[in-house]
């Protein structure tokens, strides 16, 4: 046949295949790869690039979670086999063990040290939103940590189901609303019942009088405590007022001097 | 690093359809094309890392991606691997129209196939030419070659593609 130039420019219209960029990006190592795994929670979608882990979700389907991916994240992602070691350290991060790197690159500085916090909080215990907004410098900033929290994009492996409402509320969950947070908390150990009726007693720390510390009632140090040891603080002040100190493992706030 | 991606990210979204289409032209069958482009800008990413800042504000991304592209392309060939031309229709195509698509689809392999047919130097000049659309500066630049030089393969080139098959005594 005979080719002429404006065959050729026809040729120079061509398209990528779909989903091209994607493969090329995931090659590069910016793009995510995402599998489902089988957790205690159930199946959970996570993705993943060579960062670490960079979301989960449980999600009903592989198109629910792209879409929520592309939306939260806004990167490309595309299904793939997981490296080999992913699965197990997935599990043993549930089971406590800290052994996952996390991608939190699209996160503002603010998130980051708020979720950093939130994985410092042991396995079983809960913490309130007040205590990481004091934790990371920021005391007044309550109500932006509970945003960062409810925003956070790797929920059950980066715990921000262990913060919750002093006032006993379970508070709302981004990982599946409250009965999921609930759900895990008591898969955790966190004898839930209980500690939201302190907390609508008004009771806030466990003091301990062999030591004259005072904890968050969830602190294994406080647990370790015999009954008659015991003494339910309603504030720090209170606490100060009876000669106890915060105790340094979990860190309650300290009576105004 | 962040900066690096960023840039490579937008990279990939705007050359990936001119650099499947070059890989198509040269390679002559969509499978090649893929990894071509692919490749190209692998290598690119690669390269953009170890740049300065500076260098990656100023350069020029459609001739140095075309230029990685030639040079993956011509090692494919050294690599001694068989050059198909695609025979099949089995691939997927993004076009309207099943018919509007089986005759364009037909139509491109018969250009793909009569570009295999050229010697390479006649068959990278033409492609950036026309199917790339680059002027004959940037050909040249890209193929390292005189623009003189360029002109005349681009030239015999198309003699070729018309079928004017005479003067190839001076190959």
């Amino acid at each position: 046949m005979t080719v002429r130039t404006i065959d050729l420019k026809q040729l120079g219209r061509m398209k990528a295949p779909a989903g091209f960029s994607e493969r090329v990006l995931a090659q590069a190592g910016i793009g995510d790869s995402y599998g489902v795994f089988d957790t205690v929670l159930g199946s959970v979608h996570v993705a993943w690039n060579s960062h670490g882990v960079s979301a989960a979700m449980r999600a009903r389907s592989d198109e629910e979670f792209e879409k929520w991916f592309r939306r939260e994240v806004g990167r490309p992602l595309t299904p793939a086999t997981p490296p080999a070691d992913l699965s197990a350290r997935l599990v043993n991060e549930l089971g406590g063990k800290r052994g996952l790197r996390f991608d939190l690159r699209g996160l503002t500085e603010f998130e980051q040290s708020v979720l950093r916090k939130a994985r410092e909080i042991p396995r079983g215990q809960v913490r309130p939103y007040g205590w990481i907004a004091r934790e990371i410098g920021h005391p007044r900033a309550v109500r932006a940590v509970g945003t960062a929290l409810a925003n956070n994009p790797i929920p059950y492996f980066i715990p921000c189901h262990r913060v919750v409402r002093s006032d006993g509320v379970i508070g709302n969950y981004g990982g599946g609303g409250p009965e999921a947070k609930k759900q895990i908390l008591s898969l955790e150990g966190v004898g839930l019942s209980k500690l939201q009726e302190l907390a609508r007693a008004g009771y806030r720390y466990e003091g301990v009088r062999s030591t004259k510390i005072y904890c968050y009632p969830t602190c294994h140090h406080a647990r370790r405590a015999q009954d008659r040891n015991v003494v339910w603080l309603h504030d720090e002040a209170e606490a100060g007022a009876l000669g106890f100190r915060p105790c340094k493992v979990c860190r309650p706030p300290a009576a105004a001097a | 690093m962040e900066g690096v991606e960023r840039t490579f990210e937008r990279m990939v979204h705007e050359h990936q359809d001119r650099l499947y289409a070059l890989g198509y032209a040269l390679t002559g069958n969509r499978h090649d094309a893929e990894e071509v482009a692919q490749d190209t800008l692998l290598r690119a990413y690669r390269a953009l890392v170890s740049y300065s800042p500076e260098r990656v504000r100023e350069l020029k991304q459609r001739p140095w991606l075309h230029r990685i592209a030639i040079n993956v392309a011509r090692n494919r060939h050294r690599g001694l691997r068989p050059r198909l031309v695609e025979l099949n229709g089995s691939e997927q195509d993004t076009s309207p129209g099943p018919e509007a698509r089986a005759l364009r689809k037909a139509q491109l392999d018969d250009v793909t196939a009569a570009l295999a047919g050229l010697p390479p130097r006649y068959r990278e000049a033409v492609v950036l030419r026309y199917v790339q659309d680059l002027s004959y500066d940037e050909a040249a630049q890209v193929l390292g070659q005189p623009v003189g030089t360029v002109k005349s393969n681009v030239h015999r080139a198309l003699k070729l593609l018309r079928g004017e098959n005479h003067d190839r005594a001076d190959d």
